[in-house]
């Protein structure tokens, strides 16, 4: 199945750089569909990057990051083939994750 | 790298197939460290009300370099990015992204541990034309800076 979340890490002068595209609607709860019904909130509320264990940022996200949610974070002490690791889940307890090696 | 394109599937259908298998997938290996969304500053309908959730009104700071479009021609992509400038504010522990005329102004928050740069990048959402804040928070303290973003299309409604 395809993956969900797509992560890049890269190795910089002093940091690594880290850029994510996960897959989700993102929907605010203020839309309706056809019919007039309200279409429920659905959005990611928590994203983890991970590196080496250790958390190395946290974002917390309201349904007004846009749909199919992209991510750049640096951090610092990476190296080449660390893996780096990214967690979300949502307000509805869906989750997901990825990881990819540093490069 | 997976096939970006739902192979044809809906969207909703997508998730709703996927859903199930994922938390399965992912369960093991969760890893959450102890979180505290502060969920208060999200909840606010205003711009005054969210600087009140967050203590104080911020202060303005050259230190904070804060990239968004001049003209956005679809309010539900905008990227913006955030970069503190390390040397003139030091010891940044959380970013906020405000956007003033949405229902809910705090549109993301991120929590940026010693190991981490102060920087941040990500796509929002901007209802209508108005100004965007980008927030840095150091000992409690709040600093930011604003940009005004024009929205040709909003963001919100369908």
């Amino acid at each position: 199945m395809a993956s969900r979340i797509r992560i890049r890490a890269q190795l910089k002068d002093d940091y690594c750089e880290v850029k994510a595209l996960m897959r989700h609607p993102m929907e605010t709860g203020l839309r309706k569909d056809q019919s007039g019904a309200a279409i429920p909130a659905n959005f990611i509320e928590d994203v983890q990057v991970v590196h080496n264990d250790a958390v190395v940022m946290q974002a917390y996200w309201g349904a007004a990051v846009s749909a199919n949610p992209f991510l750049g974070v640096r951090f610092k002490g990476g190296a080449q083939g660390d893996v780096v690791k990214i967690i979300w889940r949502d307000n509805q307890g869906d989750s997901g994750s990825g990881e990819t090696t540093i490069r | 790298m997976g096939n970006w394109d739902p192979l044809g599937l809906t969207r909703r259908g997508f998730i709703k197939a996927s859903s199930t298998l994922w938390v399965a997938a992912t369960l093991p290996q969760k890893i959450w460290a102890a979180t505290l969304r502060p969920a208060a500053a999200f909840q606010t309908t205003t711009l005054e009300a969210t600087f009140e959730a967050l203590g104080s009104v911020p202060k303005f700071s050259d230190a904070i370099l804060f990239s968004t479009p001049d003209i956005a021609e679809n309010g539900a992509v905008v990227p913006v990015k955030i970069e503190v400038d390390a040397a003139a504010l030091p010891g940044v522990s959380k970013l906020y992204v405000i956007v003033e005329k949405n229902p809910n102004p705090v549109a993301a928050v991120f929590e940026v541990p010693p190991s981490a740069q102060p920087y941040a990048e990500t796509r929002v959402k901007v209802a209508q034309t108005g100004k965007l804040y980008a927030v840095a928070e150091v000992d409690g303290q709040l600093f930011m800076t604003e940009k005004e973003t024009k929205v040709t299309l909003g963001g919100c409604g369908g």
